[in-house]
C-alpha cells in the first residue's frame, strides 16, 4: 500500500520556524502582546496540525497508516539521496502530538514567568526555533534530517541555558551541554556513515538513510547491526543524559525555568530514546547493543536517584530526577519493549513538565530561591501549585492510577521477563524515586516556613498564565496513562495496540535473531499478537504482572511514608543517615560520584596541556617555526653572507647563473629518472 | 557586447585589472573615491560572472573557452576555460571583492590608492589562476597572486609585517619554484605545448610520475596549508589587514586545493594514489592538530588562522579519498571555508577597528553592549563548527561519507574515525572562545562603550550569511553543477590504475607512506 501524500505536514514544522525567524529579526522591537501571540499561536497552529494528522492517521486501517510529505532533495551526490521529507506514522504522531501540546502549555506559563525580562523576544525566538527543530526531529524519515534536528534541539538547548549570559557560570553550563552533546554526536554521525557504506549501491537508488528504507534491508544491516546500534546509541547518551555523558543535564538548570521543563524534561532529553526506538528494527538483530542499552539504562536510573536523594537545589533534585527516568525509557528499549519506553516518554513529560513548572512557581514566588533548605510551609499560600506537584509526585512515584504508574510497571514487567537483576535495579530505584520526591514536597511545601524574613509575606500563588497550564499537566498526569490501561486490569492497552504496526519490525527481527528453527515459530506468534492485539500472549503472563504492579505499588507507597516521616517528623533519622559509613556516603552521593572532577582531571586538564605545551609551544612554535622554517632561513642567511662575494650586481652574471641553474637541475632529472 | 559574450572570461579575469586606470587617474588624496571606484569595479565584475553561472551548462567540460597562441615557438597559449571544479571557485572570487573593498572603508587609511591597485590586481591573479588551461598561463597567474599579497601583509599590515610578509612570499616561492621545474620537464618529455590537455595525457614512468606529483604538490601543499608546512599561515592572518585575511581565508587557500584536484591528480593519478596515504595522513593531523593548537590561542586572529588547518585537512582528506561524495564534499567545504571563515576574519576586524586589540583577555561579555555584533558572531561561530542546515555540514558530512566508503583509500575507516572528531574539537576551540569574548560579565570599562554594529557593517556580512543558510539548506545546485566535472576526474583516475597494471597499481597502494619515498628514490 503507497503511503498517504499529506502536504501539511511541512506546516508543522515551518510554523514555529518562521515564528522564530520573525521574532529574531524584529528582534527587540515588538510589543510584548505582539511576541506572545506570534510565539504561542504558531505553536498552536503546530498542534492543530498534529492533531488533524493524528486523527487522519487513525481513520486508515492498521497496516497503511502512514503520511508522508516529500518537500525536496537535499544533498543529492554520486549514490547518495538524501531527501528532506517528513512522514507521520503512529509513533510520530504520539511524539508530535505531546511535544507540541506540551510546548503550548510551556510557552503560555512562559507569558507569566518571562514577564518583564528584558530578552523577553530573544526568549521566545529560541522557544519557538527549539520546537520547529524538535519537530523536525521527530518528524523526519531518514536519519540526517532527524539530525539536523538533533543538532538544532542541542543548539537550542545551549542557547537557553545559557540565557543570562552576564552570569558566565550560566554560559559554561551551555557550552558543557554543547560540548558533551557533540561528543555523542561524533557516535551518531559514525553510525551514519556506518549505515551508508553498508547499503551503498545496494537500494536501488532510494535514500538509503530512510527509516523504511533501512527497515527493508536489515538482513544487509545485520553483520554490523551492533556497531551500528552502539554508535548510534552513543548519541543518545549524550541527548539523553545517560551514563558516561549524563553530566550536563544538571548543569542545565541554568536555564530559565520553562527551559528546563519544555527541553531538559519533556522533550529533548527523550529525542534519544525516541531515536532508538526509531530504529527498533536495527536493535532487535543485536542482543548486544540491547544488552548495553538496557545496563546502562538501569546503571543510569540508580545513579542518579541516589545522588537526587541528597541535593538541596530544588531543581537539581528534578535534574537528577529526569536522568533516572531517562534511564528508564532506555532500560525499555534495551529489554525490547520499545512501545513501553514511548508510554514512558509520553507520561513523564506530563508529570516531569508539571514539576519543573511547580518548581518554577515557587522559585518565582520566592524571588529566585533555588535551595529547599530555604523553603517550607508553602501549601497554604500557593494552593495551585501545591496540589498539581503532589499530583505529578503520585505520578511519578507510580501510584495507582495515576499516569506514571501504567507506563513504569510496564517497563518493570517487561524487564522482569528479560532479567531479574535488571528488573531490581528498577524497582529499587522505583522505591527511591517515590521517597526524594516526597522529600521534595515536604520541604518545599510542608513544615514550617524557613522562607527568610523579607520575603515570606510577600510569597503568594503564580498568575493564571502559569497556574492554568499547571491545573491542565495535573489532569494528564492523573488520567494521561489511561490509555495504556493494561489487560490484567481489564483494558486493553490502545497505547501499545496503536504503536504496535512501528514495533512490528521489531517482533519480527527479535525472532530472527533467537535463531533460525524458532524464526518461522515466532515470527508467526508475533503475527498472531499483533491479529488479536497482543491480547492472547498478554494472558499467560497476567498473574506476574499483577504481583508485580501490586508489589511495586507497595514499594512506592512505603517510599511515599518514609519521605513524610522523616522529613516532618523525625529529621534526626536524615542526619543519622548522612552520617552513616562515616559520613562517606554522603559524602560521595553529595559529590555527585565526582564525575565532573574526574573527568576534569583525566581528560580537560590533559588536553590543554597537551594541546599548549606540547602541540603548540613545542611542536608548532618551537619545532617547525623555530628549528625547521626559520633555522633553515637562518643557515641559508649565513651560506647567503659567504655567497654575497658572487653578487657583484652584473646582470649578465646572474643570467648565467640563473640558466646554469636549472640546467644542473634539469640534467640531474634526466640522468637519474 | 559580442566580443563580451565571446571572451567573457577574458572580460571577468582582466576587468579588475582594467580598474586599476580609472584609480590612478585620481588625484592624490582621493581616497572615499579611490574606494568606490574598485567597489564599483569590482561589483560589476561579480555581476559579470553571473553571466557565466547562467551560461554555464552542468557535465559540458570546460566551457567559455578561449585560446590564442601566445608563444608559437614553445607552444604556450593564451588558454581559459572553466568546468564544474573552476566554476564556483570563480563565483566565490568574484563574490568576495566588492565585500572586501567596502570592509576597508574604515581600516585602511594610509595609501588608499596604492592598496586598491593592489586588491585589483591580485583580483586578476585569482580569477586567471581558476581559469589558465595553459601550464604557462596558469604559473604567471599563480606568480603573480604572490606580489599584491606580499604588499598587502607587508606595507597594511600590524607589528611585524615585515617577517610576515617575507616568509609568506619565501615560502610560497619556494614551493613554486619546484613546480616551475616540473612544468619545464614535463613539456621536455614531449607534451608539445603547455596545455593542460597535453600534460594530463601525457605519458610517464611511475617513478617520473612520482616526483613530478612531489613537486607539485609540495607548492600546493605549502598553500593549503598541509601540516607541518603551515606555520606561515598564523603569521600571515594575524599581521594582514582584515580584508587581506578574509581574501587569503577566503580564495588563496583554495589556490592550493585547486592546484591538486585540477593538476597533481589528473596529471598523475597513480602517484596520487600511491600517495594518497601519506596526504591523508598528513590532513588528519591537520585537522586535529589544527583544532588542538587553534583552543589554546590567546589572539582571536590566530585562533581562526589555526582552525583554517583544521578545515582545510577535511578538503584535503576529501581530494584524496577520491570517491564523489569526498570529492563533493572537498569542493563544498572550500566553499563553505570561504564564506564561513571569511566573514569570522570580518567580524574580527570590525571589533579589531573599535579596541585595537584581539585578545580574548581583553573582552568578555561584550554582548550585552554589542548584541548585534554578537548574534552575527554567532552565527558565522555556527556555520564553521559544522551545525546542519549550515553550510559547514554538508562539506563535511559529504567529506567523511566519501571518505568512509573510499575504495581507494586504504585505512579509511580511521582516517574517519580521527577526521570526525573534528566536529567535537571544532565546537570545542569556538564555542570556549565566543564564551570569553562575548558572555559573561562585561567588566572592562574599555568595552562598556562599545559601539554595535552600523549599516556597513550589516550591509557587509548579510550576503554571506544569505549564501551560508542557502548552501546549508539547499545545497543540490552546487552539488548537481559540480559533480560531473568530479566523476569524470574519477572515472580518468580509475582508468589510469587500472591501465597501469592489475600486480603494479598493486603494488603502488600496497606500499607504506614511510617506504614509498624511499622505494622511489630507488
Amino acid at each position: 500500500m503507497h503511503p498517504i501524500t499529506v502536504e501539511y505536514l511541512r506546516w508543522i514544522v515551518l510554523l514555529p520556524l518562521g515564528g522564530a525567524a520573525f521574532l529574531g529579526i524584529t528582534n527587540r522591537r515588538l510589543p510584548t502582546v505582539v511576541v506572545s501571540l506570534v510565539a504561542s499561536l504558531t505553536v498552536l497552529g503546530s498542534f492543530l496540525l498534529s492533531a488533524q494528522a493524528f486523527f487522519a492517521l487513525r481513520a486508515l486501517p492498521t497496516a497503511g497508516r502512514l503520511l508522508t510529505d516529500r518537500v525536496y532533495s537535499w544533498m543529492p551526490v554520486g549514490d547518495l539521496r538524501i531527501d528532506v521529507s517528513f512522514m507521520v506514522d503512529p509513533l510520530t504522531a504520539v511524539m508530535i502530538l505531546f511535544v507540541t501540546g506540551v510546548a503550548f502549555l510551556i510557552h503560555i506559563y512562559s507569558i507569566g514567568y518571562m514577564k518583564g525580562d528584558r530578552g523577553y523576544q530573544r526568549y521566545f525566538a529560541y522557544l519557538n526555533l527549539f520546537v520547529g527543530m524538535m519537530l523536525i526531529l521527530v518528524l523526519s524519515d531518514n536519519l540526517p534530517l532527524l539530525f539536523v534536528g538533533w543538532e538544532g534541539v542541542g543548539l537550542c538547548s545551549y542557547l537557553l541555558i545559557g540565557f543570562w549570559f552576564e552570569d558566565l557560570a550560566n554560559s559554561a553550563a551551555g557550552k558543557k551541554a554543547f560540548l558533551v552533546n557533540r561528543i555523542g554526536d561524533f557516535g551518531f554521525l559514525l553510525g551514519m556513515l556506518l549505515i551508508a557504506r553498508t547499503l551503498a549501491g545496494k537500494v536501488g537508488g532510494e535514500n538509503l538513510f530512510s527509516f523504511a528504507v533501512m527497515a527493508q534491508h536489515t538482513s544487509l544491516l545485520a553483520p554490523v547491526a551492533t556497531a551500528i546500534g552502539l554508535l548510534l546509541f552513543m548519541g543518545a547518551t549524550g541527548k539523553s543524559a545517560q551514563i558516561p555523558l549524563f553530566v550536563w543535564l544538571p548543569d542545565a538548570m541554568a536555564g530559565p525555568t520553562p527551559v528546563s521543563a519544555l527541553i531538559h524534561a519533556a522533550t529533548m532529553v527523550t529525542a534519544g530514546v525516541y531515536m532508538v526506538a526509531r530504529m527498533n528494527f536495527l536493535y532487535v538483530l543485536t542482543p548486544t547493543a540491547m544488552a548495553v542499552v538496557a545496563v546502562i539504562g538501569a546503571l543510569t536510573a540508580l545513579v542518579a536517584a541516589t545522588i537526587a536523594v541528597t541535593q538541596d537545589d530544588i531543581k537539581k533534585v528534578l535534574a537528577y530526577s529526569t536522568v533516572s527516568q531517562l534511564g528508564y525509557m532506555f532500560l525499555a528499549c534495551g529489554v525490547g519493549a520499545f512501545g513501553a519506553g514511548i508510554f514512558h516518554v509520553m507520561t513523564h513529560a506530563f508529570f516531569k513538565a508539571l514539576l519543573f513548572m511547580g518548581a518554577g512557581s515557587v522559585i518565582h514566588a520566592l524571588h529566585h530561591q533555588q535551595d529547599m533548605r530555604y523553603m517550607g510551609g508553602l501549601r497554604s499560600k500557593m494552593p495551585v501549585t501545591f496540589v498539581t506537584m503532589f499530583a505529578a509526585m503520585l505520578a511519578i512515584s507510580g501510584v495507582f492510577p495515576f499516569a506514571g504508574f501504567f507506563s513504569k510497571d510496564e517497563i518493570l514487567y517487561n524487564t522482569f521477563l528479560d532479567s531479574k537483576v535488571l528488573w531490581a535495579i528498577g524497582y529499587a530505584v522505583a522505591g527511591l524515586t517515590a521517597f526524594y520526591m516526597t522529600r521534595l514536597l515536604a520541604l518545599t511545601f510542608f513544615g514550617k516556613s524557613r522562607v527568610d524574613e523579607e520575603h515570606v509575606h510577600e510569597v503568594h500563588e503564580s498568575p493564571l498564565s502559569m497556574t492554568i497550564p499547571l491545573m491542565v499537566l495535573g489532569v494528564l498526569s492523573l488520567i494521561g496513562g489511561w490509555i495504556g490501561w493494561p489487560h490484567f486490569l481489564g483494558g486493553s492497552n490502545r497505547f501499545e495496540t496503536w504503536l504496535a504496526p512501528v514495533f512490528r519490525h521489531g517482533m519480527e527481527g527479535e525472532a530472527m535473531a533467537h535463531g533460525a528453527e524458532n524464526a518461522v515459530h515466532a515470527s508467526a506468534a508475533a503475527h498472531a499478537a499483533l491479529a488479536h492485539g497482543a491480547e492472547t500472549a498478554v494472558h499467560a503472563g497476567g498473574s506476574t504482572e499483577l504481583a508485580l504492579a501490586v508489589a511495586s505499588l507497595a514499594l512506592a507507597l512505603l517510599g511515599i511514608a518514609v519521605g513524610f516521616v522523616v522529613y516532618l517528623r523525625r529529621l534526626d533519622v536524615a542526619e543519622a543517615a548522612r552520617r552513616a559509613a562515616g559520613g562517606r556516603l554522603y559524602w560521595l552521593l553529595k559529590g555527585k560520584y565526582f564525575v565532573d572532577e574526574i573527568y576534569e582531571a583525566l581528560i580537560v586538564r590533559p588536553g590543554y596541556w597537551l594541546s599548549d605545551i606540547v602541540f603548540f609551544r613545542f611542536t608548532d612554535a618551537g619545532l617547525i617555526d623555530g628549528v625547521l622554517v626559520n633555522g633553515t632561513a637562518r643557515s641559508l642567511g649565513i651560506l647567503g653572507s659567504v655567497l654575497r662575494l658572487l653578487q657583484n650586481g652584473m646582470l649578465r652574471w646572474y643570467a648565467y647563473s640563473f640558466t646554469l641553474g636549472v640546467l644542473v637541475i634539469l640534467f640531474y632529472l634526466v640522468r637519474h629518472l | 557586447m559580442e566580443t563580451i559574450a565571446n571572451h567573457l572570461l577574458s572580460w571577468v579575469i582582466f576587468l579588475p585589472l582594467a580598474g586599476i586606470v580609472p584609480l590612478l587617474a585620481l588625484p592624490r588624496g582621493a581616497d572615499r573615491s579611490a574606494k568606490s571606484v574598485a567597489a564599483v569595479i569590482l561589483l560589476l565584475d561579480f555581476l559579470l560572472s553571473l553571466k557565466l553561472l547562467a551560461g554555464f551548462v552542468p557535465g559540458g567540460g570546460f566551457q567559455f573557452v578561449e585560446d590564442h597562441l601566445w608563444v608559437e615557438r614553445f607552444g604556450i597559449h593564451y588558454s581559459l576555460g572553466i568546468d564544474g571544479i573552476s566554476l564556483w571557485l570563480v563565483m566565490l572570487t568574484t563574490f568576495l571583492g566588492p565585500i572586501l573593498i567596502i570592509s576597508t572603508w574604515n581600516a585602511i587609511t594610509t595609501r588608499v590608492r596604492e592598496f586598491m591597485v593592489s586588491m585589483l590586481f591580485l583580483q586578476t591573479a585569482m580569477l586567471g589562476t581558476f581559469c589558465a588551461t595553459d601550464m604557462v598561463l596558469f604559473y604567471v597567474f599563480w606568480e603573480a597572486m604572490l606580489i599584491p599579497m606580499a604588499l598587502i601583509i607587508g606595507i597594511w599590515g600590524g607589528k611585524r609585517k615585515l617577517y610576515a610578509a617575507v616568509k609568506f612570499f619565501l615560502y610560497t616561492f619556494a614551493g613554486s619554484a619546484l613546480m616551475l621545474v616540473a612544468i619545464l620537464y614535463m613539456y621536455s618529455q614531449g607534451a608539445g605545448s603547455f596545455s593542460w590537455f597535453a600534460f594530463r595525457d601525457l605519458h610517464l614512468t611511475g617513478t617520473q610520475a612520482a616526483w613530478l606529483f612531489g613537486a607539485f604538490t609540495l607548492a600546493f601543499a605549502i598553500k593549503v596549508p598541509i601540516f607541518p608546512l603551515h606555520t606561515w599561515l598564523p603569521d600571515a592572518h594575524v599581521e594582514a589587514p582584515t580584508a587581506g585575511s578574509v581574501v587569503l581565508a577566503g580564495v588563496l587557500l583554495k589556490m592550493g586545493t585547486y592546484g591538486l584536484i585540477r593538476f597533481a591528480i589528473p596529471f598523475f593519478p597513480s602517484a596520487a594514489a600511491q600517495f594518497a596515504p601519506l596526504l591523508s595522513t598528513l590532513a588528519v593531523i591537520g585537522i586535529i592538530y589544527g583544532a588542538l593548537v587553534a583552543m589554546v590561542q590567546k589572539d582571536v586572529k590566530k585562533l581562526v588562522a589555526y582552525s583554517s588547518v583544521s578545515h582545510l585537512g577535511f578538503v584535503v582528506l576529501g581530494l584524496f579519498a577520491m570517491s564523489t561524495e569526498s570529492m563533493a564534499g572537498a569542493m563544498f567545504v572550500m566553499l563553505s571555508h570561504g564564506l564561513s571563515t571569511g566573514s569570522l576574519f570580518l567580524l574580527v576586524g570590525f571589533i579589531y577597528e573599535r579596541r585595537h586589540t584581539r585578545l580574548i583577555s581583553d573582552f568578555g561579555g561584550i554582548a550585552r553592549v554589542m548584541p548585534l555584533y554578537a548574534a552575527a558572531f554567532m552565527f558565522a561561530t555556527l556555520a564553521s563548527v559544522g551545525l546542519p542546515g549550515l553550510s559547514g555540514f554538508v562539506g563535511e558530512f559529504l567529506v567523511l561519507l566519501g571518505t568512509f566508503k573510499s575504495v581507494t583509500l586504504h585505512h579509511a575507516t580511521l582516517f574517519t574515525v580521527l577526521a570526525a572528531t573534528g566536529v567535537i574539537f571544532g565546537a570545542l576551540y569556538m564555542l570556549w572562545m565566543y564564551q570569553r569574548v562575548f558572555l559573561g560579565d562585561c567588566e572592562n570599562p574599555k568595552n562598556q562603550g562599545l559601539k554595535d554594529l552600523g549599516l556597513r557593517e550589516v550591509l557587509i556580512l548579510v550576503p554571506i550569511f544569505f549564501f551560508i543558510l542557502w548552501m546549508g539548506v539547499q545545497p543540490k545546485p552546487w552539488l548537481k553543477s559540480m559533480e560531473p566535472a568530479l566523476e569524470a576526474l574519477i572515472e580518468q583516475q580509475q582508468q589510469a590504475l587500472s591501465a597501469s597494471g592489475g600486480s603494479e597499481a598493486l603494488r603502488w597502494v600496497e606500499i607504506t607512506p614511510a617506504t614509498s619515498l624511499e622505494e622511489v628514490q630507488r
